[in-house]
């Protein structure tokens, strides 16, 4: 059970929801959409997403350790099951519930 | 009169589109956000918090790994400012969404405060990637999307918190649909550029910061590098890449 009280949880769920809400609206109050968005920025618009894509893949993954337990094997099957459905019958749905049963089956029956 | 009731059901029209187009893609997040939302969920109801508790966090942070934290927060000794800056450094990555929309979510009216206030991973890498019928409405579209998703984490949240204890079939392994979905999103992108330098820079830089700094740390590293090297590249890319 939590040590703090009713207002000192109230208070730090508020500074979540304010700091959340910094890194959300920030760049839209900098940049306000009655001006041309700057080139620079244009550009990062661009070639970001790409980028950050790789970044939250990544970040899926932060907790799998390649030298003990399963050593990732399971990730990298299902991964490779998951781009191989994708590249062969390009249904976002049928890729992702079909790496996932793959992942499931995997760490539940083999590993 | 008669040209503007055609306008009104025309608009009507667009926005069932709207919804019809973006639902599909939100049900692999249904899945994901369900059960991640209800992990939340029963994690917080066994931390001793009622279920409006778990309800309410989802409904105003929306932000998954933060809910987690703020959930150990809450366990922990009163520390507002520590709480504050700890969502900065895990949401930074925030930022980079807001800058990859400000262009896509310019002109939707009134929903823009709810885009924004609402733009989670999943709900960028949708907004942002998917292929929008020309007969939809775009900012129906993307407020589809996110409001879905949002309805999806706070119903996972509070079913979590209101019947946590009477799971009883094996869902180990379900969290990877996470997983699953960002590397068919990867996909899509790289397939749609023309170069291929920037997504593997963020895999490249982001695999090496986290063996450098660790899982709980590299986020921060990881984004300074991504934007040090695509700032570096951009009279390479932008020369290359113009129609990507």
């Amino acid at each position: 059970m939590s040590s703090m009280t009713l207002s000192q949880q109230f208070v730090t769920v508020l500074m979540v929801v304010l700091g959340t809400m910094l890194t959300r609206f920030l760049p839209f109050l900098l940049f306000p959409a009655d001006k041309p968005t700057p080139k620079y920025l244009q550009y990062l618009g661009k070639v970001l997403p790409a980028a950050v894509f790789g970044l939250l893949v990544v970040y899926c993954l932060r907790n799998v350790s390649v030298l003990s337990g399963s050593h990732g094997i399971p990730e990298l099957i299902a991964i490779v099951v998951v781009v191989l459905l994708h590249l062969w019958k390009k249904q976002m749905l049928l890729s992702i519930a079909g790496g996932t049963v793959c992942y499931m089956l995997l760490v539940q029956f083999v590993f | 009169m008669r040209r503007g009731k055609a306008m009104k059901q025309n608009k009507h029209e667009s926005i069932r589109k709207a919804f019809r187009a973006a639902f599909p893609y939100t049900l692999p997040i249904c899945a994901g956000f369900l059960f991640l939302g209800a992990t939340y969920g029963v994690l917080m109801r066994t931390n001793g918090f009622a279920f409006w508790y778990p309800m309410l966090m989802s409904l105003t942070i929306f932000a998954g790994s933060v809910e987690f934290v703020a959930a150990d927060l809450l366990m922990g000794t009163f520390h507002p400012l520590q709480a504050f800056l700890m969502t900065l450094m895990l949401n930074a990555r925030h930022l980079f969404y807001g800058i990859s929309m400000l262009d896509k979510y310019k002109g939707t009216g009134f929903k823009k405060p709810y885009l924004i206030f609402s733009l989670c991973d999943e709900s960028f890498s949708i907004n942002c990637t998917a292929k929008i019928p020309p007969d939809a409405d775009r900012g129906w579209f993307y407020f589809f999307v996110t409001l879905l998703n949002h309805f999806y984490w706070v119903a996972g949240a509070t079913l979590g918190g209101v019947f946590g204890s009477l799971v009883h079939f094996n869902t180990e392994g379900l969290d990877f649909v996470m997983t699953a979905m960002f590397v068919v999103i990867f996909l899509e992108q790289w397939q749609k550029d023309k170069q291929h330098i920037s997504a593997l820079a963020g895999l490249g830089i982001s695999a090496v910061c986290l063996l450098v700094f660790g899982s709980d740390s590299f986020i921060l590293s990881a984004m300074l590098g991504i934007l040090a090297a695509l700032t570096l590249l951009r009279r390479l890319l932008s020369r290359g890449g113009e129609a990507a």
